[in-house]
């Protein structure tokens, strides 16, 4: 749990000690401390909640595309008996958004809206019915503007710019990077392989939709309890857009009734409610309908790609240059981290010696598009794993065989300067490759039945935080009281994946207490401190970090204290079932209560902190921000399909996965998120799409549940999970992420198995019988984009890489930017 | 804003009945074109029972109506009248929880929580028809139920052993 070599006290060292002799809770798999709450209906989402007085908010949104707002009338609407108060963007005009490059959200629009759903007006009246009534009866004038609705269009830059910032026009960010020489690479190759391919956007659908609740305090400060994932960052948009010092403002996230990505910006609606529950001295409560949260979305962009790679005749790459093109919809949300993040983990899993990214977002009035669940890197992981299996066959290798020639090694530094730590892919695929029966199974089943293989990797925490600072990412403080309770305090969001578990049972851990003791305080800007959020999977390394290093802390008070009192060195103390004692003599000890008690006499109250910050990046160009992390999980899967030949349908029969988690905290957690993820990767692989009518100026198809497939109990097939567990030096007692990698192999491994299956290559997600069928009739046998847009980079920023003798700078940055994104 | 003196609330007359909830009567008044789920949430405070697309698509709101398990959103408070209702926090009893409570926590199917009343709820009256349910039974009478963290698998393990402590007559060991 530390990297410097300097020796420990005796009563760290015998912390260590205790846990070498084997854990009591970690990889256990304890029932989530939340969970008698859940299965009985007592946790409080944050549309359970109400106060007295509390008046309900509806927001009146744009139904055109793109349009200058020349007049808003509120004056009916006003007249309503039981309407409080009516709020437009002029009350407003402070700017805010996720990322400090792109502030470009207004609570209410200002001066234009950009998209269907575009938020205008709120109403705060005494009940919901009469706030919807109220917005019905708002008049919005509007001067309607030529919208765009796909980025190969607005590439082109012949439509009124949504935005007065950016690269140009409805360009948003343009990147080019080279690392190594591409040219000379595919100048070297036997083979070299072109694609095209899509991926097409789809959205998180939590089950709950996102709803808050303001009030202001007797005092003056304001308090909102909200469904986000991101308190941290609510608070400071909150504070920045209401003109509040943050010490008076206080962001409570409640559990997130499901998050995936879909509530970690800071959204309209949250500012909106804090306002009006400012303007009014009462309560106001935003409950979104089902629709509101499809227009919400910040889910996952539609992505264009084109990937040129160079193979030896073994499989091995000698470079491979992957351009994307994002389609943003109407702001910025994460979009460029999400940018660079289609381009930054290709070389994580495979070695790619020569790697060039050029990545271009643009604005689309739309729906904004954000970070679902594998942010930005399941679009290029679909590309670059079909284009393996194709590889394969031009080589006439096995796809299991040429992904284990060519594993990226582990502690090696990737061409694009990110350092890999613990590299379990080889064993993930050689698990799934056994249980599936691959060998038997692959070119070998007969027609209309397949097995896909792919693999993936995902960040555990983004290694830099959004916005600029030098301070850590998590923070935990652990306070003992006298009859033996553990008060734990942390900012992290428990969104359903177990995270408050987790920080329960690294305290249990440490200081060998039963989880009914410990008690938590989290996600609270005003008790807590700073965990950046959930996101990025990066909670249970980084909070578990600064959770063992504030338990740590408090367990050498206590054992400071009991060493002197049972007259035993220090370093022979054990904390275990509730006891400290000596483990050479384990009758000599004492109850955890009464060792709490005469620590507490000796050294006053004892309360804790502890904290992290992610190690350094050797990458240190312009954009290495994107890609870092304390360490890399891996995945692999293989997919069975049964291919209907009448009617394209698809349907999975078995999926085998592994996922190499470093180390389980709760294994039954890990376990859930793999199979968490797979069910939503299959989603995306076979049914989910954000789709709009762009000859009816962008409305969204199908806003609702029943028409936005998803799969149900009749699509989920049985699924078979492996864990690879081989401690990373950078994760908490080894852990890694897995959250967010398992979804990633799920949608190429299903378009690879449509291929074993009958043949067609689908280069374009979601894999929908309709496609599968024209591929089947077309000549090529095969469904996808036919071209790719020309990019128009102008220059590309040339880093060399650790190979050619670089040092993870790039030479000549290109030009001065205003301000650098950091991360997601 | 408006000044004190105007109207500030909207003449809305409710209607009052008396629901029959868990096994206990409640004097309910309530507007009454409210469907079930807002009855239920908004006037009874029963906030167990939630919401995720109050168009009948998600199976989210199921509750029991005479066992039997309905989509509490496509109900109005009205037509619960003379009727058993029976939402999440009638599950468990002062003796502690139902076995599908305890085997839905023991085993992780619940993560976010959302969708655990409304499959908790679909899941007993599987039971009650069914003691020993099938997987193809379960994956049949759990297709109007929406989870989106699990993928069903847990819920189906939960479900199951549940059931075989039930049959043992072993409620939660």
């Amino acid at each position: 749990m530390r990297n410097s070599d300097e020796p420990l006290s005796p009563e760290r060292q015998g912390l260590r000690d205790q846990l070498a002799e084997g854990y009591q809770m970690i990889g256990k798999s304890p029932i989530k401390v939340d969970a008698m709450a859940k299965v009985t209906g007592q946790t409080m989402f944050a549309d359970d909640l109400s106060m007295p007085r509390m008046l309900h908010c509806k927001i009146l949104r744009s139904h055109v595309a793109y349009a200058r707002i020349l007049s808003i009338d509120t004056s009916a609407a006003e007249a309503l008996p039981g309407v409080i108060a009516v709020l437009t963007g002029a009350a407003m005009p402070i700017p805010f958004g996720i990322l400090p490059v792109s502030q470009d959200e207004h609570a209410l629009c200002l001066d234009r809206v950009r998209f269907v759903g575009d938020p205008v007006v709120a109403v705060a009246a005494v009940d919901e019915e009469t706030a919807f009534e109220a917005i019905q009866r708002i008049h919005v004038e509007y001067e309607k503007l030529e919208p765009v609705f796909d980025p190969t269009t607005a590439i082109e830059n012949k439509q009124e710019p949504l935005h007065d910032y950016g690269d140009d026009g409805n360009v948003h960010k343009r990147v080019s990077m080279e690392f190594g020489e591409v040219e000379e690479a595919f100048a070297a190759a036997d083979l070299v392989l072109e694609d095209t391919m899509f991926f097409e956007g789809n959205t998180h659908l939590p089950m709950e939709q996102h709803a808050s609740l303001a009030w202001r305090e007797a005092d003056g400060r304001l308090t909102i309890q909200s469904s986000t994932q991101t308190p941290h960052y609510l608070h400071k948009a909150m504070s920045k857009v209401l003109e509040m010092p943050p010490s008076r403002v206080r962001v409570i996230a409640c559990p997130n009734g499901g998050g995936f990505g879909g509530k970690s910006d800071p959204f309209n609606h949250e500012i909106v409610v804090a306002k009006l529950a400012l303007m009014t001295n009462r309560p106001v409560k935003i409950a979104l309908t089902r629709e509101e949260v499809f227009y919400c979305h910040r889910g996952r962009h539609p992505v264009l790609m084109h990937v040129k790679t160079g193979f030896r005749k073994d499989g091995s790459m000698t470079g491979m240059h992957f351009q994307s093109l994002l389609d943003g919809g109407g702001y910025g949300s994460y979009g460029v981290a999400s940018t660079y993040y289609t381009g930054a983990l290709q070389t994580v899993t495979y070695k790619v010696p020569a790697y060039r990214f050029d990545g271009v977002r643009c604005f689309t009035n739309k729906p904004p598009c954000g970070p679902k669940r594998g942010h930005g890197t399941p679009q290029p992981r679909f590309a670059l794993e079909v284009q393996l299996d194709k590889a394969a066959v031009a080589l006439g290798l096995d796809p299991a065989d040429l992904r284990l020639r060519t594993l990226h090694p582990a502690g090696g530094i990737t061409a694009n300067w990110l350092q890999v730590g613990s590299m379990g892919l080889g064993p993930c695929i050689e698990k799934v490759v056994e249980a599936s029966g691959w060998k038997d199974k692959w070119g070998k089943l007969p027609a209309g039945k397949g097995v896909g293989l792919a693999c993936s990797s995902y960040i555990s925490g983004a290694g830099l935080p959004i916005y600029w600072n030098a301070m850590p990412h998590s923070g935990v403080t652990v306070q003992l009281d006298r009859g033996g309770g553990v008060a734990v305090f942390c900012g992290e969001t428990d969104i359903g994946q177990g995270s408050d578990t987790v920080l329960a049972m690294v305290v249990a851990e440490v200081l060998g207490v039963d989880l009914a003791d410990i008690r938590l305080t989290v996600a609270d800007t005003h008790t807590t401190p700073v965990d950046l959020g959930s996101y990025s999977s990066r909670v249970t390394v980084m909070m578990g970090h600064a959770a063992f290093q504030a338990a740590e802390r408090a367990r050498e008070v206590v054992a400071r204290s009991v060493a002197k009192r049972l007259e035993v060195p220090a370093v022979r103390l054990r904390f275990a079932e509730n006891r400290v004692f000596d483990v050479q003599d384990p009758e000599n000890g004492m109850p955890f209560p009464k060792a709490v008690q005469v620590a507490e006499a000796e050294h006053g109250t004892i309360a804790m902190a502890g904290s992290y910050t992610p190690p350094a990046s050797p990458g240190k160009y312009r954009g290495a921000g994107v890609g870092p992390s304390p360490a890399y999980s891996y995945s692999a899967a293989v997919v069975q399909v049964d291919v209907d030949l009448e009617t394209g349908v698809v349907a999975v029969e078995k999926i085998w996965v592994a996922h190499d988690v470093g180390q389980s905290i709760n294994e039954m957690l890990v376990i859930g998120q793999v199979e968490g993820g797979v069910y939503m990767g299959l989603g995306e692989a076979l049914m989910e799409e954000m789709s709009y009518r762009s000859n009816r100026f962008g409305v969204h198809k199908i806003p609702s549940m029943l028409e936005y497939k998803s799969p149900t109990t009749h699509e989920m097939p049985p699924v078979e999970t492996f864990l690879i567990e081989s401690p990373d030096p950078n994760g908490p007692f080894g852990a890694k992420e897995v959250g967010q990698g398992p979804l990633l192999p799920m949608m190429p491994a299903v378009a690879n198995a449509v291929f074993d299956a009958v043949g067609v290559r689908v280069d374009e997600v979601p894999v929908t019988p309709d496609k599968v069928l024209k591929a089947m009739q077309a000549k090529d046998k095969r469904y996808g984009p036919k071209s790719f847009p020309d990019l128009r980079i102008t220059e590309t920023m040339r880093v060399k890489t650790l190979e050619q003798g670089g040092d993870g700078t790039a030479p000549r940055p290109p030009r001065a930017e205003k301000q650098e994104v950091k991360s997601s | 804003m408006k000044p004190a003196t105007e109207p500030d609330s909207p003449a809305r007359s409710k209607v009052q009945m008396i629901l029959r909830v868990n096994g206990e009567s409640h004097d309910v008044a309530f507007v009454p074109h409210k469907t079930l789920l807002e009855v239920l949430r908004e006037d009874m405070r029963l906030t167990g029972t939630k919401h995720g697309c109050e168009l009948g698509e998600c199976g989210t709101c199921t509750i029991l109506v005479d066992g039997v398990p309905r989509l509490s959103c496509l109900m109005l408070g009205l037509e619960s009248d003379g009727h058993d209702i029976r939402t999440i926090e009638g599950m468990a009893g002062a003796c502690g929880a139902h076995p599908l409570q305890t085997a839905f926590a023991e085993l992780g199917a619940a993560q976010c929580g959302y969708c655990t009343p409304g499959f908790l709820l679909a899941a007993e009256a599987v039971l009650a028809r069914d003691p020993t349910p099938s997987r193809a039974t379960l994956v049949e009478e759990l297709g109007g139920n929406l989870c989106r963290c699990t993928g069903y698998l847990k819920i189906y393990e939960a479900i199951e052993l549940a059931a075989a402590r039930m049959q043992k007559g072993t409620p939660d060991a």
